[in-house]
């Protein structure tokens, strides 16, 4: 599967055209039900990068993308389908908002440290349960973490509406608002001549979401961890051979994955609402999924696929506004559409692609020993998915 | 590169009409050719041997015979008629009958209900049992092929359920017979017989094709013989008229060393000492029942045994993954029978390395790089990086000089280790155990799947070790192997140890009943 394919055409060139599939079925879409689609792909485009205020929008999206697929992506590499992230997202943001809520923090950037961790660590324990159910008793990981996505909406409704409600403010189920001190400085403030109004929600926990990145990438490729955590998802019966503890590959993965996850709260809680909300995840945590699927798991891909999952949604929230008859199901079809075809039907496009690059390859005299395989065991190479 | 297309010597079964016929079969997978342009004769009424290594196409050539793939190009005549099978049923319906490596039988059904399966006549089953009931009766009597028709399958030794297959295609009324590597299962007992129905049905005028890569099954039941090497048909030729040498360099397409050259053992302390060694699989069955073994510096000692007679287990128990009662020691030392990951890694740090059965399942991470999988196992030591982080380069180094001294083909560390053939991955698990020094070597089925040049270099890999100094336990299926590497021979039946001998003492039929379950002492 590697080898088939050079490291370029496998994180940038098939996603693009997925992605350009998708938007040419998406245009099918808009056209039939009336709408121009070269109209509603100029919105689009125009409404998300076509301007300082859209990009705004776009990155904070993307801040939000970029810590789910992240941790998506981890649990990946160990073979783990992590589909849990609204429900780490969602305690991440209750281990933010009890940091800044009760803890004096005079400043930002100590604000930032402590509920970072604070958000890590809630985000971790909400994935840890699933982890152990899943290394000791063997209770599948996707059927758990969906359910404690939905423990963890009944939770967050519990404790908003009666426990961390504030008295007498109008009743709406949410926190109080953080103290002025921990507000997180947006766009405007740190790049000013960049042109980002204030009214956008982008903020220095895009930094911290690049920071995740670089995290994600040495901890994968270049850690004892991430070899073992590989190993691991490659192959169950090898890590056993080679001394690789299946539990706590489980665990470690698992923990780190919420704990990425659990720090999308920065951006969403602490740095955009600066209080917590009944639904502070708004479905980040499913779209991290798609976000890590496109991305190959890599970071780069990851950060590449949230820019684009960022652009779709801010785009189509324009589209919504700007054209007459572009409901919200519509936008919903297009990002579904973008799903699919970047996550499950990656393969309809990467095995012709694979094809026409090996061909190209294997034709200027490959030594022999590769090619005795079109053999007993595995009598077509290369066409595993 | 020898283009000697069904020489014609004239034996009375030359003359026999063409059972079948391949003109021109072309078969590419992507770009790798796995059939180029092969034509094949084979007579009615003849064993028609095709032998080739890993991956030389023999099995693509017989799933395009049996309708699995289809060709790119060429034609197939079928009793001087040329025939178009799109698929299996196709094949059965011009009296193609399979007997596939891997049997496919359902375990919970009876003898009778398997072999109608698929062929029932009408809605009813009554009739169709009571007439396989009364063929299976007459073919038993006829071919030695005696199965208790109402026996469930899953009960059933390999050797009987083979059989089961045989008349499933019988009673499909086969007149060719294909045999996919039939004896790879078999005790050698187990073997002579299915060459004794094989040789009645052949005398009936069935005409049967065998393909495997043992010279010496070719040597002793085929009437002709056509050799495959990488995707092409080198030659065809007629059984008596060749030598095993002969054929294995037709195989390799060079001369090839079929002994192991080494010197008597010098066996010095005792390395490992098992006592009383059990397992106890998942359903409760006992996979090892009381295994005492002693292992001395200096010295191979070898398994032999059917496969799944617990081999297996004893190397992952030794290995440290798999929990067993008793006692190992290593070194004087005791070790951890709690089958565990931490017990894997100890073992290692213990001084016992471990080329595992199975390369692909466990020996190596197949989407990994060459240079990561040099350091598996051993990815923790200091050697591979300091603290937290991996040291890629050291990893690489290291690959790049593993794959001069073990001589792997292509040498590029960057290549995925499933792009490797057979052999060159076994040469890298080998290369990372053995320059490991360790005191003990576990070696599982050490040429499975390997071609027969790499047997040969791998084989004086292990010699060389034992002549470092170091203890080595060999478990292979292969006799052969253990005959010529071994300097003690100890048979494992049904999770006992049924007796030791020395090479030198004893020949393949002892070791074949006891290897049937017979204490040998008494033949």
């Amino acid at each position: 599967m590697t080898d088939a394919l050079p490291k370029w055409a496998d994180i940038l060139l098939i996603p693009l055209i997925n992605l350009i599939l998708a938007l040419f079925v998406s245009g099918l879409v808009v056209a039939l039900i009336g709408k121009d689609p070269f109209e509603a792909l100029y919105i689009l485009v125009n409404g998300s990068v076509g301007s300082a205020y859209g990009w705004g929008y776009t990155l904070f999206y993307a801040t939000n993308f970029i810590f789910t697929g992240l941790g998506v992506a981890v649990a990946f590499h160990a073979r783990l389908f992590n589909i849990g992230g609204e429900g780490q997202a969602a305690l991440g943001g209750l281990g933010a908002a009890l940091v800044l809520l009760y803890l004096p923090l005079p400043h930002w950037t100590l604000a930032i440290v402590a509920a970072s961790i604070g958000a890590a660590l809630f985000g971790a324990a909400w994935a840890a349960i699933p982890a152990y159910l899943q290394a000791k008793r063997g209770s599948h990981i996707v059927i758990t973490t969906i359910m404690f996505n939905f423990i963890a909406s009944a939770l967050m409704v519990y404790l908003l509406s009666r426990v961390l409600i504030v008295p007498g403010a109008g009743g709406s189920p949410e926190t109080a608002r953080f103290a002025e001190s921990v507000h997180l400085p947006n766009a405007y403030d740190v790049l000013p001549w960049l042109g980002f109004s204030r009214s956008t929600p982008l903020n220095v926990s895009f930094f911290l979401a690049i920071a995740a990145c670089v995290f994600v990438w040495a901890l994968i490729w270049k850690s004892r961890l991430g070899y073992e955590i590989r190993s691991f998802g490659q192959s169950e019966p090898a890590a056993l051979y080679g001394g690789i503890s299946s539990v706590r590959i489980i665990m470690i993965s698992m923990l780190i994955s919420g704990g990425l996850i659990g720090l999308m709260a920065i951006n969403s809680v602490m740095g955009e609402a600066e209080r917590l909300v009944i639904d502070p995840v708004q479905g980040a945590g499913f779209v991290g999924i798609a976000v890590a699927l496109m991305g190959r798991s890599h970071p780069v891909g990851v950060f590449l696929a949230a820019l684009l999952f960022g652009a779709l949604y801010q785009g189509g929230g324009e589209l919504t506004f700007e054209m007459n008859g572009m409901t919200r199901e519509i936008i919903l079809v297009i990002q579904a559409l973008v799903i699919l075809f970047t996550g499950a039907l990656d393969n309809m496009v990467r095995s012709p692609i694979e094809r026409a690059f090996l061909s190209l390859r294997w034709r200027p005299a490959q030594p022999m020993p590769t090619s005795p395989k079109g053999g007993d065991n595995d009598p077509v190479p290369g066409a595993k998915p | 590169m020898t283009q000697s297309q069904s020489q014609r010597p004239g034996t009375a079964s030359q003359d026999a009409p063409l059972a079948i016929e391949l003109r021109g079969i072309s078969k590419a997978f992507g770009t790798v050719q796995a059939n180029k342009d092969i034509s094949i004769k084979v007579r009615r009424g003849t064993i028609h041997g095709i032998i080739g290594e890993n991956g030389a196409g023999k099995s693509t050539l017989m799933s395009i015979l049996y309708g699995f793939y289809k060709a790119d190009a060429g034609e197939v005549y079928i009793g001087g008629k040329k025939t178009e099978i799109p698929d299996s049923q196709a094949a059965i319906d011009a009296g193609i009958g399979m007997v596939f490596q891997h049997f496919k039988l359902v375990e919970t059904f009876t003898v009778l209900e398997n072999v109608i399966l698929g062929a029932e006549d009408g809605r009813l089953l009554k009739p169709s049992l009571a007439k396989a009931r009364k063929l299976l009766t007459d073919l038993a009597r006829e071919y030695e092929l005696e199965v208790d028709p109402d026996a469930v399958v899953e009960d059933l030794n390999v050797g009987l359920q083979q059989r089961v297959e045989i008349l499933k295609a019988l009673y499909r009324e086969a007149d060719i017979l294909i045999l996919d590597e039939p004896t790879g299962v078999l005790t050698p007992a187990e073997a002579d017989h299915l060459f004794r129905i094989l040789k009645g049905l052949r005398d009936q005028g069935k005409t049967i094709i065998l393909i495997t890569h043992k010279l010496r099954e070719i040597m002793e039941i085929t009437d002709t013989v056509s050799v495959m090497r990488r995707g092409e048909m080198t030659a065809t030729v007629k059984t008596a008229d060749t030598s095993p040498e002969q054929l294995a360099e037709l195989m390799v397409g060079r001369k090839v060393l079929l002994r192991v050259d080494k010197t008597p053992a010098r066996p010095g302390k005792t390395v490992l000492e098992v006592r009383g060694l059990r397992v106890v699989a998942d359903q409760g069955v006992e996979r090892l029942r009381g295994i005492d073994l002693d292992i001395r510096a200096g010295e191979v000692l070898g398994i032999a045994g059917v496969s799944g007679n617990g081999q297996s287990e004893l190397l992952e128990v030794l290995g440290g993954y798999r929990a067993a009662t008793g006692t190992i020691r290593m070194n004087g030392q005791e070790l951890d029978l709690t089958g565990s990951a931490s017990a894997a890694r100890s073992r290692r740090d213990q001084g016992i390395g471990h080329v595992p059965e199975d390369r692909q399942r466990e020996g190596l991470i197949m989407q990994f790089r060459a240079w990561e999988n040099v350091g598996f196992g051993y990815h923790h030591e200091p050697r591979f990086g300091s603290g937290m982080f991996m040291d890629n380069a050291a990893l690489r180094k290291d690959c790049e000089g593993k794959m001069a001294r073990f001589d792997v083909r292509p040498p590029d560390p960057n290549l995925t280790a499933k792009s490797f053939s057979g052999g060159n991955q076994q040469k890298i698990v080998l290369a990372r155990e053995i320059e490991r020094d360790p005191d003990l070597l576990l070696i599982g089925q050490p040429t499975r799947g390997v071609d027969i040049g790499a047997i040969e270099f791998i084989h004086k890999q292990v010699v060389a070790l034992r002549d470092k100094g170091k203890a080595i336990l060999l478990v292979s299926v292969e006799l052969d192997e253990i005959m010529a590497l071994s300097d003690r021979i100890a048979v494992m039946f049904d999770g006992r140890i049924m007796g030791e001998r020395l090479p030198a003492e004893t020949d393949a039929n002892e070791l074949g009943l006891m290897m049937a379950g017979m204490t040998g002492k008494v033949a």
